[in-house]
């Protein structure tokens, strides 16, 4: 069994890569049972959204900046 | 554990569009570095122009993105250079202090159980349409290590690959995991000290 923190590694890890199949049941049974690392997996995807969203507003931002100021 | 990448791009015939493909990352990039959009549009500009006059110097052993981002590198530390601003601290050189092994023990107990950890947020999307949440992102990314900062910049806002991410850092495949990991536990935790729980209380007061 592995152990939250092994959880959460391989939950990071997902965002980047395909997991195995294996993993994923992993991940997938422990999160069912474990709200911290669900709301970690949760919280993870979020800051992905975040930083996108982050990224855009500031193009925006800064577009409509007047060439001046 | 192997990262790929889908890379085409260096068996594409190397065309005005295969470029124009990755203007918006270099933009991002030159963005997020210069803060000023002009700036960044003229030197993203300048480096497509450069790249599409030296494409035969573009031996397609480095992938297309990479040598793209190398110019445009150049082009911005010419940039800082004739502003004479402070020298941008040259990236890839920044090491952190030796705490990342303390740090990530300090989420976990030692038999690997959340020591605190994650609670469950209230509507993190209405989130990401106020303004004071921004201000705190910012400051919970700018309180990142600086390397570890660099790395989810260039991931997560910039949008490379981790594969790409690895050669702009130097970073192996396993540090890579590992400091993205670990930025991902410092955001979290950041956000949720300074702007959930804060919200929550808030909520409790009213
Ligand atoms: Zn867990």
């Amino acid at each position: 069994m592995r152990n939250c923190r092994e959880i959460t590694a391989l939950v990071s890890q997902g965002l980047d890569r395909k997991l195995s199949f294996g993993e994923r049941i992993a991940v997938n049974l422990h999160v069912m049972i474990c709200s911290r690392c669900r709301n970690f997996q949760n919280q993870s995807w979020f800051l992905r959204k975040a930083a996108q969203r982050y990224t855009e507003s500031l193009q925006n931002r800064l577009s409509k900046k007047s060439p001046n100021d | 554990m192997v990262l790929s990448i889908d890379a085409n791009s260096t068996h594409d015939p190397l065309t005005e569009p295969v470029l124009a493909e990755h203007r918006p990352v270099l933009f991002r990039y030159a963005l997020l570095q210069l803060r000023d959009y002009d700036l960044a549009d003229d030197l993203v500009q300048e480096t497509l122009l450069a790249a599409w006059q030296s494409l035969a110097n573009f031996e397609g052993k480095a992938q297309l993105r990479t040598w793209l981002i190398g110019i445009l590198k150049h082009k911005i530390a010419d940039h800082w250079r004739r502003s004479a601003r402070e020298v941008y601290t040259s990236d890839f050189e920044l090491v952190d202090g030796e705490d990342g092994e303390v740090d990530e023990e300090a989420f976990f107990t030692c038999n690997g159980h959340w020591n605190g950890g994650p609670t469950t947020w209230n509507d993190p999307e209405a989130a990401l349409k106020q303004q004071e949440f921004w201000a705190i992102y910012e400051i919970c990314h700018n309180n990142l290590p600086p390397k570890m900062a660099r790395v989810f910049m260039l991931r997560e806002l910039v949008g490379l690959e981790a594969l790409e991410v690895c050669q702009e850092t130097g970073l192996s495949e396993t540090n890579y995991w590992v400091t993205m990991h670990r930025a991902r536990l410092r955001l979290r935790e950041c956000l949720e000290i300074r702007w959930f729980n804060r919200i929550k209380q808030e909520k409790s007061d009213a």
